[in-house]
């Protein structure tokens, strides 16, 4: 029962100090996790976005240069002069080196023939009417196109610029390395995962994926998903990894610039401080467990001591308790036993008297009479004697102080006690301390208390053995040991040796009040009697006093 | 033995009849009453040389006050205290009034009798200190006797 209650004090001190430890901490490292990996998402989406649009910034820079110088060139020279390839070729190697990246240059009339060609490739001569850029750039001036493989089987991409000459439009068109104009993208390729490239409206790989496909393929990707300038979309693939994807118009939103990074890689240092953040948080857990189980076990167990402590206290106060109580019942019934064993001792004392008188003495039955009242004055005297003894507890309620040497006290009184031990062939031997002080005490309620026991210990042995009496100083303490060598006492007795009345003597010969009397005396003095006792080998009881000074006079 | 007279007060009837009866077979003057009251009308009629007093009784006065006034009546009577009960307390008290002694209840009449006659014992020789003394005065200043004996 009292275990079940300890127990679930126990279980519940530990779960209230579990959940209030580890609540918080739980709170606190999710939040810090939370925090931090939303803000380190949105550093990584806006780093991706900048570089989206720094490189679409680029490459259309790239565009506009190229277009810039083209236009520059067809501005500056008429078609007559540029139609003759010695005249193109200079032009063309000015403006390779001027801007790079050109692999050839051709003069296109205005019926779509391309009159002078200038390049790695046999074009000379081929009619471009019938394509649907050399309309759009007769009207519009300025083309770039889409990357294509066209007549020579190479991705490439072309920018062309028209010239109004009088009423005579022409045509100044480059290509462009898509390898070239490649790596300019590529640069923006970073990272395990990190990807970039450029896809026309329609989806179509304008220049080559690192990863997700082919140059002139179709991207997965929709362009249309892109909202205006830069965005930036998050998408998951099959495996279930997340990659952000930052898109950046450029060429007249016709081309989409696409940096794309799985966000697991970026994310790695922050999974790390993760992994660290979780490491911390199970070992402050795993303290906070240890700790707690181990202070509540603790706890527990003082309290189950200190429990039990009281428990004892309790008893003693209980046991002390009932001693009191049968002392002030002890005095009551001595009062009304001794006047009616009073009067019947004056009755039968005037009995006497009488049978002295007149002639009564010559009667037959006077022998009879005279030793019945013999009889009934034997058994009041024994009645008499128990209730003084009950008395002797009363009578010690109010103990007398004086200066008292215990050494001395135990001498005489094993001087009373001496004959009666001799002629058991008991020896009695003591050990004394002799620095003890002198107290303040009752020397002849001690003198009662030590007589007890130790007549108690040669009753005991009965006959051949040995009692030692030792005396010592503990502390603030004297301590009385007496032991002897008798039988010990049996277990089912021991619980009842101080209670009044109990008695091992044969029937008249103790009343059973000695150890009573002894305890009630020694507890008054603020002291205490205890026992050792071993079957088979004998007792040791143990009187302790407290040492209390006697005041100077 | 001188014939002295003894005064016991006990509110047990029974104890207190034989006890008067076998004081008296054996010679000495022995009244008996039942209460503290009584005995104080007793005694200011009669002397006595010994008062045994039972100093618990129930109802009526009290031993301890019966004693003090009892010694206001009769200074040199000596008092025995006898109890049933071990208040030791109010023996104590008893005796610091001035009792004798104190005994306690059974007892048995020959200790009775040995400490009656110590009692008597010493009030005899206290009276013979102030007969003594009287005597010394009466021997230095005969006059002062006559002088005394006027109101």
């Amino acid at each position: 029962m009292r275990n079940e209650l300890y127990a679930g004090l126990r279980r519940k001190i530990t779960a209230i100090t579990l959940v209030v430890s580890i609540t918080p901490l739980l709170a606190l490292g999710a939040t810090i996790y939370f925090q931090f990996s939303g803000m380190y998402r949105d550093k990584i989406k806006e780093q991706i976005y900048y570089r989206a649009k720094t490189q679409a910034d680029g490459v259309d820079l790239f565009l506009k240069e190229r277009t810039a110088i083209l236009g520059a060139m067809a501005d500056t020279n008429q078609f007559n002069f540029i139609v003759e390839e010695k005249n193109l070729l200079p032009i063309f190697s000015i403006v390779n080196q001027r801007a790079g990246a050109f692999v050839d240059l051709g003069v296109i009339d205005n019926a779509g023939r391309q009159s002078a060609y200038v390049g790695p490739y046999d074009l000379a001569g081929l009619n471009y009417y019938q394509q649907p850029w050399f309309g759009e750039v007769m009207t519009k001036g300025i083309y770039i196109s889409d990357v294509y493989t066209g007549f020579r089987q190479i991705p490439h991409f072309i920018i062309a610029v028209r010239r109004q000459e009088n009423q005579l439009g022409w045509i100044l068109r480059a290509t462009i390395d898509s390898d070239v104009f490649g790596a300019i993208v590529k640069a923006a390729q970073v990272g395990r995962t990190g990807d970039a490239y450029i896809i026309n409206s329609e989806g179509i790989f304008q220049t080559r994926p690192r990863f997700e496909g082919k140059i002139l393929e179709r991207s997965h990707l929709d362009p249309s998903q892109f909202g205006g300038r830069t965005t930036i979309l998050e998408r998951m693939d099959k495996r279930g990894k997340s990659t952000l994807y930052a898109g950046s118009w450029l060429n007249n939103d016709k081309w989409l610039l696409v940096i794309s990074q799985e966000v697991e890689e970026e994310m790695a240092s922050f999974y790390a401080t993760r992994s660290i953040e979780i490491a911390i948080i199970m070992a402050g857990v795993l303290a906070i467990v240890m700790v707690t189980l181990f202070t509540t076990r603790t706890t527990v167990n003082r309290l189950r001591e200190t429990d039990g402590r009281l428990d004892e206290l309790n008893a003693q106060l209980v046991h002390s308790d009932k001693l009191a109580a049968l002392g002030k019942m002890a005095a009551g019934v001595a009062h009304e036993i001794n006047n009616p064993l009073a009067v019947i001792l004056q009755k039968t004392g005037w009995m006497e008297d009488l049978l002295e008188d007149e002639d009564l003495s010559k009667s037959n039955s006077y022998a009879e009479l005279k030793a019945s009242i013999a009889k009934i004055e034997e058994h009041v005297e024994r009645a008499r004697k128990v209730v003084h003894g009950m008395l002797g507890y009363v009578r010690k309620m109010e103990p007398r102080l004086e200066d008292v040497d215990i050494n001395d006290t135990i001498m005489q009184t094993l001087s009373l006690l001496s004959n009666y031990a001799r002629i058991n062939n008991i020896e009695i031997k003591t050990d004394f301390a002799v620095d003890l002080p002198v107290i303040a005490s009752d020397q002849s309620q001690l003198q009662q208390v030590f007589l007890n026991i130790i007549n108690n210990a040669i009753d005991a042995i009965r006959k051949d053995g040995l009692i030692w009496v030792r005396t010592k100083r503990d502390d603030s303490w004297l301590s009385v040991n007496i032991e002897d060598t008798g039988p010990g006492i049996p277990p089912d007795k021991q619980k009842r040796v101080f209670d009044p009345f109990f008695t091992t003597k044969e029937p008249g010969k103790g009343t059973g009040l000695g150890l009573w009397i002894s305890h009630s005396i020694i507890e008054k003095m603020g002291g205490s009697i205890s026992f050792e006792t071993d079957v088979g080998k004998g007792s040791t009881f143990t009187i302790r006093i407290p040492i209390v000074v006697p005041e100077k006079k | 033995m001188d014939l002295f007279r003894v005064l016991v007060v006990d509110d047990e009837k029974d104890f207190l009849e034989t006890l008067v009866k076998r004081l008296n077979k054996r010679n000495i003057e022995t009244a008996g009453v039942a209460s503290g009251e009584q005995a104080l009308e007793m005694m200011k009629q009669k002397l006595f040389d010994v008062v045994i007093l039972d100093i618990k009784m129930p109802g009526g006065m009290d031993g301890i006050e019966a004693l003090r006034e009892m010694k206001k009546i009769q200074p040199l009577a000596e008092i025995l205290l006898l109890t049933g009960h071990a208040a030791v307390e109010t023996s104590i008290e008893g005796m610091k009034l001035g009792a004798f002694d104190y005994l306690l209840k059974p007892i048995k009449l020959e200790e009775l009798l040995v400490k009656l006659a110590q009692a008597f014992e010493k009030k005899d020789s206290h009276d013979q200190k102030i007969r003594s003394a009287r005597i010394k005065e009466l021997i230095r200043f005969p006059g002062r006797v006559f002088d005394q004996e006027k109101p």
